[in-house]
């Protein structure tokens, strides 16, 4: 489980983040959810420490993140798998070393070790016989799923995806949200997904938090938030026709 | 200003704080020695050959007295060469090649989030991604000094001899005769002076990109124009270190 407690973020006098609070649970896929330019992306830096909050607080099992010195972070982030919106893989390695790195660094693991763990994380993202691509000749989806089996390669505890349909076909985007959900209730994972795709908020949704202008306007699930009585919110999610129909069908 | 020396400092101080493992460092470093090194061993060699039939060439125009023997020619070229021509001019081209080089790479790796991949992974990304290249950096531009030095001695010989300038007899003898041995330690002091300055200003340039593809370009830029005026900088303080009397 990881809770946020009371975050705020400025950049240079603008505030970005508001008084965020929020708990994500395990072994489910945790949403951030909000229009480009709310925060969503800001506040999950925060949480990951890629970014310091001006105030605030970030536990990952009741272990203070925020404070914790140099090598207390080392250990909580050896416990992290993360998805970039690019993917973020190593332009100078090949799939399976991209896959491989965290063990090479991490691990204590035989060569033939890792390279049977390599392709067993490739083989469930659904990537077989990819090991010696380029991430140059991948595909935007396949470079992804390979940023998804680097991230699940060290047996994380906290799996964060940042914005994991963007720039993909309808489809493709389906196959990674399903990849999502199933990798955080296989592992029993804390799974924390930023992303503003609707079709993401409908099909995995189990948790989500609606940030609006740097503050969390909502937080439910898929099934309540048609309903949430919330402007802002409701503008977001039937931005889009199709829900918009819907819910004039309703 | 301060407050980028500053910056530069902390980042330095980095290099040094959480290290991966000796294992993980050496074979960063070979690689780098492969790309550094040999990646520009071949400009090294055509620039510093020509480097030194120029001066050979330059040397003897202005030699219009028929009292100064000709082998002066080449022990000029020769003290141009050891003290000036092989570290500083090459610094020069090793800050056009290597450093914007690795500001492009790292600025690169910055915009594309792959730093931000080795932070989250618990790596230090200035540990893993830039002592390698200062290290390889060190080891190597020594190296290429040497081959510049010794290339333009020679593209010097093949000017001079060729073009009925000097005799070869006469230039060897003037490569040779009064030759003082401190100049190629003064060489060597400045080339890994210089290599330091190159790599980590080059590398921290990269390392501290923001924006897009449009930034990286300037950082690349940005890194040659400051490696090169510290290049200059260091120049004249080394050699008025360890040259005045």
């Amino acid at each position: 489980m990881i809770e946020v407690q009371h975050i705020s973020k400025s950049f240079s006098d603008k505030p970005v983040l508001i008084d965020v609070s929020g708990v994500f649970e395990k072994g489910k896929p945790n949403l951030i959810i909000g229009a480009s330019g709310t925060g969503k992306s800001v506040l999950l830096k925060c949480i990951v420490g890629l970014t310091k909050p001006d105030e605030g607080l970030v536990t990952f099992d009741r272990r203070d993140f925020t404070n914790a010195d140099r090598n207390g972070k080392i250990e909580i982030r050896r416990e992290i798998g993360m998805l970039f919106q690019g993917g973020a893989l190593f332009d100078s390695k090949n799939v399976e070393e991209n896959v491989r790195f965290p063990l090479d660094i991490l691990a204590k693991m035989t060569k033939d070790e890792k390279l049977d763990r390599v392709n067993f994380c490739l083989k469930r993202v659904g990537l077989t016989n990819a090991n010696k691509k380029m991430p140059s000749e991948l595909s935007g989806g396949m470079k992804k799923r390979v940023g998804i089996a680097r991230a699940i390669v060290n047996n994380p505890r906290y799996l964060f995806c940042d914005e994991p349909n963007s720039g993909l076909d309808p489809q493709t985007s389906i196959v990674i949200d399903d990849l999502i959900q199933d990798l955080s209730e296989d592992y029993d994972m804390t799974t924390i997904v930023v992303t503003h795709d609707m079709n993401s908020v409908m099909g995995i949704g189990e948790r989500i938090l609606f940030i609006y202008q740097g503050r969390k306007l909502w937080e439910g699930n898929k099934n309540d938030i048609t309903h949430s009585n919330v402007k802002e919110l409701d503008d977001f999610v039937f931005a889009n026709k199709v829900m918009s129909s819907l819910r004039d069908q309703r | 200003m301060i407050k980028e020396l500053g910056k530069y400092f902390i980042f330095l101080g980095q290099l040094f704080v959480n290290r991966e493992s000796f294992k993980t460092h050496y074979k960063l470093v070979l690689d780098e020695c492969i790309s550094i090194g040999i990646g520009s061993v071949f400009i090294v060699a055509l620039v510093s050959t020509f480097m030194g039939a120029v001066t050979t060439v330059q040397t003897a125009y202005n030699m219009v007295s028929p009292l100064i023997p000709d082998y002066v020619i080449s022990q000029v070229v020769r003290e141009m060469t050891i003290l000036e021509l092989a570290p500083t001019i090459i610094a020069i081209i090793f800050a056009g090649k290597v450093g914007s080089s690795m500001a492009g790479g790292l600025g690169t790796m910055r915009i594309t989030e792959q730093i931000d991949a080795l932070e989250v992974m618990g790596v230090n990304s200035v540990s893993y991604l830039v002592l390698p290249k200062i290290v390889a950096s060190l080891l190597m531009y020594p190296l290429l000094v040497v081959v510049a030095g010794v290339c333009a001695l020679l593209g010097g010989y093949l000017a001079g001899t060729l073009a009925g300038i000097i005799t070869p007899n006469d230039y060897v003898f003037g490569i040779r005769s009064s030759f003082n041995e401190f100049t190629i330690t003064f060489a060597l002091i400045k080339a890994f002076v210089f290599a330091f300055l190159v790599s980590s200003i080059s590398s921290y340039k990269g390392y501290n990109t923001q924006g897009g593809a449009l930034e990286v370009g300037i950082s690349s830029t940005q890194a040659v124009t400051n490696s090169v005026i510290a290049v200059l900088l260091a120049d004249y303080f080394l050699a008025q270190l360890l040259l005045s009397e």
